[in-house]
């Protein structure tokens, strides 16, 4: 491509989000339809292994004294259990295996992209958009098959003065709408950002001088996102355990 | 249709591949071109991954937390029985000292009442003895002061006799022990 021709000749080059483009895997340049094996598919199929990894082979013993990978995989499960349990109660235990699908994947998802040259699927708005619509969906079909009509209760804050509350209403429902929004922007943003910086960084290093700052600000930066990457994933989870509570128990 | 949807494809992804290469940075995220091929392939990867967690996996889990759960219950039960084992072995060992030095002192007062008792014996045997040697004694000394007395009034009776000779009266021996026998009284 013309850019890298142009980065090779020693300028600085900035390419931060060529990282995130979307390539088929095998045959170059071609089109991508919705089949297309991309090196989207690639990091899923590489995250849907390091689960099945950890979570079958990982607990094949089923030892009572539990070796490495069958530990975290019980830490992994127990965290997820209570904070189901404790944040949803008793009855949202039946949908517990949908939430740790969903924080699995983006963890697993989120420190992937981390691994240096990889793709970070959980950067892209296409992904999160899908995890915060489908939970969106599913939470809102969840509360009225749950509590019919009332389930719109959520937007009828009770303890508000009678004259606040039509107003209240629809903040609540503008609130709720949004709700997908900045559930999926959220995580996307935060990965891509983080991605995005420490390619930027990496442009840095190439001048002589500041290329140890550079190089420093990287691994900074770095260490920032491996934090980043697992309270992302539970600031989504934990939201979706609160949508879903809101659905149960819609009275404020 | 699908051709149709393919060609508005190719044309966001052209557009995207040039705002690209004009250098707007133009963000991968929104080239909606390749939306339908993540779509695709992350419901493809959360089906699997849903299918072996809560087919495989959460069970397998559950199961282990289960099991781990019971046997720590029963190891807590087994502890708890062999702590009281452990307090009722104690007490019994308690009582059986305490038994023990009731036993002890009991034999040592018996040993002491025996020896007593033969301690008290011989005292009484010795001071019998004691006694009858004294009595015996006392006697050989009466016996020995009644001889002296005899033989002092014997010799008185025969000094007199002499005396008397030898001033040439002949004395009358009654007289002589009535007088010796007088005088030893006095």
């Amino acid at each position: 491509m013309a850019t890298e021709a142009q980065g090779s000749e020693g300028g600085l080059a900035f390419h931060p989000l060529d990282q995130f483009i979307v390539e088929p895997l095998f045959g170059g340049e071609g089109p991508i339809h919705w089949y297309t094996i991309t090196n989207v598919t690639l990091w899923l199929a590489i995250a849907v292994l390091v689960i099945i990894a950890v979570f079958i082979f990982g607990t094949r013993g089923r030892a009572v004294v539990p070796s490495r990978s069958q530990s975290i995989a019980e830490v992994l499960y127990g965290f997820t259990y209570k904070m189901v349990e404790d944040v949803a109660g008793k009855d949202a235990i039946k949908f517990f295996p949908y939430i740790f699908t969903l924080f699995m994947f983006i963890l697993v998802s989120n420190y992937l992209g981390l691994v240096p040259m990889s793709f970070a699927t959980t950067s892209h708005i296409a992904v999160t958009g899908l995890l915060a619509i489908t939970v969106f969906l599913s939470v809102t079909i969840i509360g009225f098959v749950k509590n019919g009509a009332g389930f719109l209760g959520l937007f009828w804050v009770s303890s508000a003065p009678l004259v606040l509350r039509p107003v209240l209403a629809i903040i609540e429902l503008i609130s709720y709408f949004v709700r997908p929004v900045s559930h999926s922007i959220r995580l996307g943003g935060n990965i891509m950002a983080g991605h995005a910086v420490m390619k930027v960084f990496a442009g840095f290093a190439a001048i002589a001088a500041i290329s140890p700052v550079a190089v420093l600000s990287i691994t900074a930066i770095y260490g920032l996102e491996m934090l980043v990457a697992g309270v992302q994933a539970y600031v989504f989870t934990i939201l979706t355990v609160v949508y879903l509570k809101d659905a149960l128990h819609p009275s404020h | 249709m699908a051709s149709g949807t393919e060609l508005t494809a190719d044309a966001a992804q052209g557009a995207a591949d040039l705002a690209h290469e004009a250098g707007s940075g133009g963000m991968p995220q929104l080239d909606f071109g390749t939306f339908p091929n993540q779509i695709f392939w992350l419901l493809v990867a959360l089906v699997v991954i849903f299918l072996v967690l809560s087919r495989v996996a959460l069970p397998r889990i559950a199961a282990v937390l289960a099991e781990r759960q019971g046997t720590i219950t029963n190891d807590i039960a087994a502890a708890e029985e062999l702590k009281q084992k452990a307090v009722a072995a104690e007490e019994a060992y308690n009582q059986a000292l305490a038994e023990a030095r009731t036993e002890a002192g009991r034999i040592v007062a018996e040993a002491k009442a025996e020896i007593q008792a033969g301690l008290d014996k011989a005292i009484a045997a010795a001071e019998a003895e004691i006694a009858a040697k004294s009595a015996e004694s006392e006697a050989a000394i009466g016996e020995i002061r009644a001889g002296a007395v005899d033989s002092v009034k014997a010799v008185a009776k025969d000094t007199a006799k002499e005396i008397l000779g030898v001033f040439g009266t002949k004395a009358d021996s009654k007289a002589i022990t009535a007088a010796v026998t007088a005088r030893m009284k006095g």
